[in-house]
């Protein structure tokens, strides 16, 4: 026998359920009392540095019904591409911006609204320029395992012809689906799309 | 070198987890993508992420018993504790992590729940807190009853607490759930066995843990969680100056 690995098995994932709400965001749902504010309302401050922006999509399923349930995270880089956490080596980001966010799905309708202010190109210390990009991690009733996905911006062709990571998709039409479309000045539609012929690419990295 | 909270992920084993198509827990079926998903090595988008500072936390946050009303919510009392590690068993510190579960009776706080148990006026369902220098965490709490769900004809759900956690990047953002030892409702639940092997599943039930409970005051179960490792190595190949 050789030697063992000193290594523990990651826990593996469960599905969020249909009351990820009640543990996530009490408030939204009406269970108030327990914590003053829900965590992640949103992802800048005022002050926030860059152009603000309005992003609006929804979830779909397989057979086309829009999710009522979805609870999705996001995550970004402050509009010079820093990001606003801890471990970020490369300088630090502007103060207004926590970079993260708790976007629900309306429970009525389905619509989700993220309103934070565009990302930064983010320069990998590896090398490569990372086009401006918001990361997402959708969990729901019915997922097993948190996907994962990013929003890119339509408008940012010539940035996202040289991005890392699009090129990893082999599938170029593909891409599309990641890309926000612009409906007018500031405004943007995402729809996620988790299975069928317009599927929304989802990474695993 | 790399620390716990700075380089490249381990890539997620994803014949541990469960898939994404699980055809005995029925809403996966129309929700789990039918394409290979894309994969490559993290980037910084997934190797940093958000900071919970202790600061945040309310003084009964991770005391589900009380933090709704200050009356003693009703049920058996448990301690549930552990610790948060990575796959390099080093521990997680200063990370947030939130539960939430259903009453003693198997009823959660929630407009779409409509289960015969009533509601305890005492119980809120949700805590939260953050991990310590060593990477432990504790709630005191009340074991949540079992429930049945309509996804077969007589379908239950085992005791189980639901934990979402978070690492020092995004890319480790996890949530799982909790179960009981002994609890007999496990073998048979469809969501536990979207998980593939038997080894991946006993990672999810807490045993009970007599020497942290507290003697005529409550049980306590031990649940540690594990979160993506980070690439260990001396030879990271770095610009200069970074
Ligand atoms: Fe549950």
């Amino acid at each position: 026998m050789p030697q063992k690995l000193d290594q523990l098995r990651e826990s593996p994932s469960q599905t969020a359920g249909p009351y990820v709400h009640i543990g996530l965001t009490p408030n939204a749902l009406g269970n108030h009392g327990i914590y003053p504010d829900d965590l992640g309302t949103t992802p800048i401050k005022p002050g926030a540095r860059g152009e603000a922006i309005t992003i609006i999509g929804h979830v779909r399923d397989g057979a086309g019904m829009i999710l009522r349930d979805a609870l999705i995270e996001s995550w970004q880089a402050d509009a010079a591409g820093l990001y606003p956490s801890p471990n970020e080596r490369r300088g630090k980001a502007d103060p207004n911006v926590t970079g993260w966010a708790r976007i629900l799905a309306d429970f009525d309708t389905g619509d989700w609204v993220l309103k934070t202010i565009k990302p930064g190109a983010v320069t990998l210390p590896q090398g490569g320029v990372m086009a401006p990009h918001i990361a997402l991690w959708i969990v729901a009733r019915g997922i097993n395992i948190g996907l994962q996905t990013r929003i890119y911006f339509e408008d940012e062709a010539e940035a996202n012809a040289d991005c890392p990571v699009l090129a990893r998709i082999e599938h170029k039409p593909r891409v599309q689906t990641l890309l926000a479309k612009k409906v007018s000045t500031g405004q943007y539609r995402f729809n996620i799309v988790l299975q069928g012929d317009d599927e929304t690419v989802f990474f695993d990295m | 070198m790399t620390d716990a909270a700075h380089g490249p992920l381990i890539g997620r084993d994803r014949l541990w987890h469960p898939p994404a198509y699980t055809a005995g827990y029925k809403t996966s079926v129309t929700r789990a993508p039918s394409r290979a998903l894309v994969a490559m090595g993290s980037t910084l988008s997934e190797e940093t992420g958000p900071a919970f500072g202790r600061d945040m936390l309310g003084e009964m946050d991770n005391n589900l018993i009380l933090n709704f009303t200050g009356q003693p919510a009703v049920g058996e009392r448990i301690i549930m504790h552990g610790r948060v590690l990575d796959e390099n068993a080093r521990p997680v510190p200063n990370v947030l992590v939130e539960i939430w579960h259903a009453n003693a009776g198997g009823r959660y706080r929630h407009k779409k729940d409509g289960y015969l148990a009533p509601l305890d006026p005492n119980f809120g369902g949700c805590g939260r807190t953050v991990s310590n220098a060593e990477g432990r965490y504790e709630f005191l709490t009340i074991r949540p009853g079992a429930y049945p769900w309509p996804n077969g004809v007589n379908h239950w759900r085992p005791m189980h607490i639901h934990i979402s956690v978070f690492g020092h990047g995004f890319g480790q953002r996890l949530i799982t759930q909790m179960y009981f030892e002994g609890d007999p409702l496990i073998a048979r639940c469809p969501i536990v066995n979207t998980i593939p092997s038997q080894e991946a599943i006993s990672a999810l039930i807490a045993p009970l843990d007599m020497n942290a409970s507290i003697p005529l005051d409550c049980l306590a179960y031990k649940f540690d969680i594990v979160l993506r490792g980070r690439r260990q190595t001396f030879f990271e190949n770095r610009r200069e100056g970074m």
